[in-house]
């Protein structure tokens, strides 16, 4: 199964020089939209929309709780500008035909990717997850807890995580994670999603350069 | 810093936790005695700790003769009243205010005025805990990792009126056990189960809300976060009402509503999903193979 790629600007999932851009075909069952807005074509096998932290809702219009088509969300997991891992969200609506998570997962999967299936939720898995956690340890700092380094150790050596919260939150950009926090707020309006104390620093401070 | 301890006494040493920090102990030279209300759950963990050493001195990790002296250096009994020799006494009893109290009150009538009493609480406060001793100056938190024999890790944490003399011995101790001691002040959950609790709760209520299937769920955050193992597959682990029973811990000290317990979990464990224990949790354990629940 094939597919095309519409971009307008650089990826997030697949910047400039993934192997993933080569690979596209003439006559594709699939077609692939990196930041180019959405043409709806009903004679396609699947249709793919690159999302940030918008819903794909926004992109395909919603119905009361009946919306879904062979259009279907996508994101690659990546922290900051760490190269992007080999996760990728599918996002899906509740009345997506399953022809089309089945031809979306075959492109991706053809392409040495995982792919797990979500609700069209906010924050889908990774960030409804993580960014809680990453405020939580960004208020433990400030509050004295332990220190950054104490904190980021005993998440590698206690849970066996690959690196500590601070460090990840700080590679990914507290910035950035301002942003992604406040979009989850706007949603869940949840004291946990809020951005923590140092994300509103790190994004003032960004306005100001 | 050199350490002055000399004994050390673990209580609740029958227990998978109790074990693992007497065998920390022995393993490290110092003299170890292992109390426990029950006879029969001191028997079965030496078995445990002589099994533990035997595959040691397989693998080549440690001679037999080595293997031969940590054993003698552990010795088990069912009196309080032997703990009186000990420097340090551990405790890793069951988790609840009430009975760490009663232990700690009771050693401090047992034990000479300069032993320094330490919990492996990891939920409880250590000043609460230290409340009941007679001696809250000299009582410590010192919170090991599951299996505490293999992981290195240990938090140590003051209560109000732990003295830098205790800390700094308590300390002192962790590196002449050969671990790796991290300081966290004396709040739920300290730094590991802070983290980690509400964390395995957004997951179980993600799962509730349908964002994704439980194995989804693992995946991504395995895949994307290089973590060993999903927090459903976690949850499984431990058991689904150990994590209620961390929630029943934390949510009435913190009211932080991530820590309270979802009601999916408490759905399952009331309808004896367990986890890996009774065979089904959010995965099914029928075949001894684990597969998408």
């Amino acid at each position: 199964m094939g597919y095309s790629i519409v971009a307008n600007g650089e990826s997030r999932s697949f910047p400039n020089g993934d192997a993933f851009l080569a690979g596209t075909t003439d006559k594709a069952d699939v077609v692939i939209y990196l930041g180019a807005e959405l043409v709806a074509d009903d004679s396609k096998a699947a249709i793919l929309v690159e999302l940030g932290t918008e819903s794909l809702g926004r992109h395909t219009g919603e119905a009361s709780g009946e919306e879904g088509s062979n259009v279907l969300g996508f994101a690659r997991y990546r922290n900051g500008s760490d190269a992007p891992s080999k996760l990728v969200e599918l996002v899906r609506q509740p009345r997506t035909k399953d022809s089309a998570i089945a031809a979306a997962k075959a492109v991706l999967e053809a392409a040495g990717l995982t792919v797990v299936v979500c609700a069209d939720q906010a924050g889908r898995i990774i960030d409804r997850l993580v960014r809680p956690k990453y405020n939580a340890a960004l208020r433990f700092l400030d509050e004295g807890l332990a220190t950054a380094k104490d904190m980021d150790l005993t998440c590698r050596l206690g849970l066996g995580y690959a690196d500590g919260p601070i460090e990840r939150v700080e590679r990914g950009g507290l910035a950035h994670h301002h942003d992604v926090t406040k979009a989850l707020f706007d949603v869940f309006a949840t004291p946990a999603y809020a951005p923590a104390r140092r994300a509103i620093v790190a994004k003032q401070r960004e306005k100001k350069t | 810093m050199i350490s002055s301890i000399k004994t050390v006494a673990v209580c609740g040493a029958g227990g998978t936790m109790g074990a693992g920090i007497a065998i920390v102990a022995a393993r490290a030279g110092f003299s170890t005695i292992c109390f426990d209300t029950a006879t029969a759950s001191l028997d079965r963990a030496a078995k445990q700790t002589e099994g533990f050493f035997a595959k040691s001195v397989e693998r080549g990790k440690i001679s037999a003769p080595d293997k031969d002296a940590v054993m003698a250096r552990l010795s088990r009994t069912t009196k309080l009243d032997d703990l009186a020799a000990a420097d340090l006494v551990i405790e890793a009893v069951f988790e609840d205010l009430s009975v760490k109290k009663d232990l700690l009150g009771k050693l401090g009538k047992v034990c000479p005025e300069p032993t320094i009493f330490a919990s492996n609480t990891s939920t409880l406060s250590i000043t609460e805990i230290a409340s009941g001793s007679g001696r809250d100056d000299r009582v410590v938190g010192l919170h090991f990792c599951l299996p505490a024999q293999l992981m290195k890790l240990i938090e140590v944490s003051p209560g109000i009126n732990t003295s830098d003399a205790t800390l700094n011995a308590a300390w002192a101790w962790c590196e002449a056990a050969g671990q790796l001691p991290v300081k966290t002040q004396d709040k739920p959950g300290f730094i590991l189960n802070a983290l980690l609790v509400p964390f395995n709760n957004d997951a179980i209520r993600a799962v509730e809300a349908g964002v994704a299937s439980p194995a989804d769920v693992d995946t991504a955050i395995k895949l994307a976060l290089g973590y060993k193992m999903g927090p459903l597959e976690l949850i499984d682990l431990v058991g689904l009402d150990t994590q209620v029973r961390l929630c029943e811990a934390f949510y009435p000290v913190t009211l932080d509503p991530r820590a309270a317990a979802p009601p999916l979990l408490t759905r399952m464990v009331a309808a004896g999903r367990l986890g890996r224990k009774s065979g089904r949790g959010f995965y099914a354990y029928d075949t001894g193979k684990m597969f998408g629940g």
